[in-house]
């Protein structure tokens, strides 16, 4: 990347930034003036009862969703998954098998939904794409030096375009957590603003890696802090860290993209991954969409699930609903 | 465990008398287990009644549906409550089972030996008790019992003996014409659902759940209905004799309801039928059909246990896989 694009994508940073606060409420437009302003936002946001939301996130998990509705929950969940491989031994063939249980997930049973999308390295999203051109089936693709985040803005942004120009439809990046947890939120925003530009046509899914957040509060001032800089979907987590995505934190997001919409009247989206693997958990989720967001959100557009061996549960339940006996890891493809 | 040991404590011989005397429901309050024969103590000790649970993945947990039902011996006299498992607790267990078969499987002969030996080892230690259970369950004299506690640790050391010797019986070096080194060698089935014998309480049940796991298989077992009790102890020692949580899951409750599910259940891999009700086992053959499972017929009548068994039960369990290998000449 030479200086000329570096200018060049300070200028569309200005103008994507300008572009964001021309359409916020005045409150909202104000909290991004400067950093002075979005430090006084973010920390006058108000505190997370933490007992209050653990409970809370623990009552509705007790919900029982049985018989048809829990086959619309394993469907609409199927519908949301976004199948993930992020691993150093990643192929092209692996990536290419993925892509095809991504467009029929249960070949015995054609019926059954495809997956919202696929998500993979930058390197490989030229596999993806030609795998599932015309199939509806997105490409994500992370970017920003994920897992960790730990680079020059340059290298990221030049991750992104990668991405964007192999033909990635989603970008999930990563934020700075070192910049978040030392309070530099300006240098955060800044960053998702100009990844947002580097985007283009792109959605974008801001990853706030909540393991590393240590605080609810700090969720909460991360998510909104996302929703300020112009994020598609907040994202839970990259999957690398212990823990990933629970319950409450996915409570207070959906919490963030509730309040979003109810001030701005956009919505935007939640995608918890890491360390869902059962259906029960995916139906757990689903009722915490439903409750705290609304009905809404029960729709790929506005919720994922980011998971790798969740859709083969998923399926195994699926089958066990409409066969009436249980099945096993026998009937499904291993990836 | 908590709600039986201390809430129930102060009450427990009142507690006793009515599940005597009136056949009291047991129901939901999960006191599921007073031993008949855990009276007050003549020095004045409260009795410490055993609450008979299911043995899943190494725990002892009670079903999950929270039911009991009530254990008589054979003259109708109460017993002891014991769990009644659901579908869901045979779901649970096949998942344990399944959890435990690659490293079960993946053992060395030796090393499965030396865990069935251990388990003789350990029924040995708790002979006394095995012998007082089984001769309240079968309602048999003291010395017949002293008999088939006697057979079934014998009948674990043999086991445990065919373990190493099996593949060598069953297996082979083919003679091919080719340049191919072709061997054959027997692997275990997989899952297996095991209903156990419903007449004898603890020497048909070894007979059936030694030869499964000795070649490396994994069981689900849905021990006798009217007499669980002893199947339960045992699940005691076999949590104590390096046998890894899972490699055996013992239920306890009706085999009618639990014996559909594991014989339609897509990831069990073969079934005994031994102790399957009469009126069951067809069906239970055809729902075992849809998933192509390897299944061993009842036998007309319960057979006689104490008999010297052959190897036919170990074979029974395994699939033989034939390699061809160059030689490279």
């Amino acid at each position: 990347m030479g200086v000329p694009s570096t200018t060049a994508s300070a200028v569309s940073t200005a103008s994507a930034a300008g572009a964001v606060s021309a359409q916020l409420p005045a409150h909202l437009a104000d909290a991004i003036r400067d950093d002075a302003a979005l430090r006084r936002f973010l920390h006058g946001l108000p505190g997370v009862d933490q007992v209050g939301l653990e409970q809370r996130a623990a009552g509705l998990a007790t919900r029982s969703v049985k018989k048809a509705a829990k086959l619309w929950a394993i469907d609409t969940a199927i519908r949301m998954v976004d199948l993930t491989t992020l691993e150093g031994a990643d192929t092209p063939g692996k990536v290419r098998s993925l892509c095809a249980k991504a467009r029929r997930p249960d070949p015995e049973r054609p019926e059954a939904p495809g997956v919202a999308a696929v998500c993979v390295y930058p390197d490989l999203v030229e596999v993806a794409v030609a795998e599932l051109a015309g199939t509806g089936v997105g490409v994500a693709s992370v970017a920003t030096a994920f897992p960790s985040g730990r680079s020059s803005r340059q290298v990221k942004l030049a991750d992104t375009r990668l991405a964007v120009e192999a033909g990635a439809t989603e970008v999930d990046m990563v934020i700075d957590r070192g910049a978040f947890l030392s309070g530099r939120y300006g240098e955060v925003f800044e960053e998702i603003v100009a990844v947002r530009a580097a985007c283009g046509d792109a959605h974008l899914k801001v990853i706030l890696e909540t393991g590393e957040l240590a605080t609810y509060d700090n969720v909460r001032r991360a998510s909104w802090l996302a929703l300020l800089a112009g994020a598609d979907f907040v994202k839970t987590s990259t999957g690398k860290v212990s823990p990933a995505a629970t319950l409450p934190v996915t409570h207070l997001m959906l919490g963030a993209v509730r309040d979003w919409h109810a001030q701005t009247g956009e919505a935007r989206g939640v995608k918890p991954a890491g360390g869902i693997r059962t259906t029960k958990d995916a139906v757990r989720y689903l009722v915490a969409v439903h409750e705290v967001a609304g009905p809404r959100w029960l729709d790929p557009h506005l919720f994922r699930f980011g998971a790798s061996s969740l859709l083969n549960d998923l399926l195994m339940q699926r089958r066990t609903q409409l066969e009436g006996r249980y099945s096993g890891p026998d009937y499904v493809t291993v990836d | 465990m908590g709600r039986n040991g201390n809430s129930g404590r102060n009450d427990e011989n009142a507690k006793q008398g009515k599940n005597v005397r009136d056949g009291e429901r047991g129901g939901h309050t999960g006191h599921a287990g007073h031993t008949g024969h855990a009276a007050p103590a003549a020095d004045g000790r409260l009795p410490v009644a055993k609450t008979y649970k299911l043995y899943v993945g190494g725990a002892f947990p009670r079903s999950e549906s929270g039911r009991v039902y009530q254990v008589t011996d054979t003259k109708g006299r109460f017993l002891a409550n014991a769990a009644q498992a659901s579908r869901k607790d045979a779901r649970d267990a096949v998942v344990a089972a399944r959890k435990a078969f690659p490293k079960w499987s993946g053992a060395t002969a030796y090393n499965r030996g030396q865990v069935l030996y251990r388990v003789a080892e350990m029924l040995e230690g708790r002979r006394e008790q095995f012998v007082a259970e089984v001769a309240a369950a079968e309602g048999v004299s003291t010395k017949r019992a002293q008999a088939d506690v006697d057979a079934a640790i014998d009948r674990w050391v043999w086991y445990a003996g065919w373990t190493d010797k099996v593949s060598t019986v069953l297996g082979a070096a083919n003679p091919v014409a080719g340049p191919y080194f072709c061997f054959s060698v027997p692997e275990p089935t997989g899952v297996v659902g095991v209903l156990a014998p419903r007449a004898s309480s603890l020497l048909g049940l070894v007979s059936v759940v030694a030869p499964v796991i000795a070649t490396g298989n994994t069981c689900v077992v849905v021990a006798s209905e009217e007499r669980p009790l002893p199947a339960v102890t045992l699940g005691e020692v076999l949590a104590t004799s390096d046998l890894p949580g899972g490699v055996v899951n013992l239920l306890t409750g009706r085999a009618a309801e639990l014996a559909p599910w594991l014989a339609a259940h897509g990831d069990v891999n073969a079934l005994d039928l031994c102790g399957a009700p009469e009126g069951l086992r067809a069906d239970l053959e055809r729902a075992a059909a849809d998933t192509v499972k390897r299944v061993v017929r009842a036998p007309a009548a319960e057979p006689d246990w104490t008999r010297q068994p052959d190897i036919g039960r170990l074979r029974a369990f395994l699939e033989t896989k034939t390699v061809w290998h160059p030689t490279g000449v």
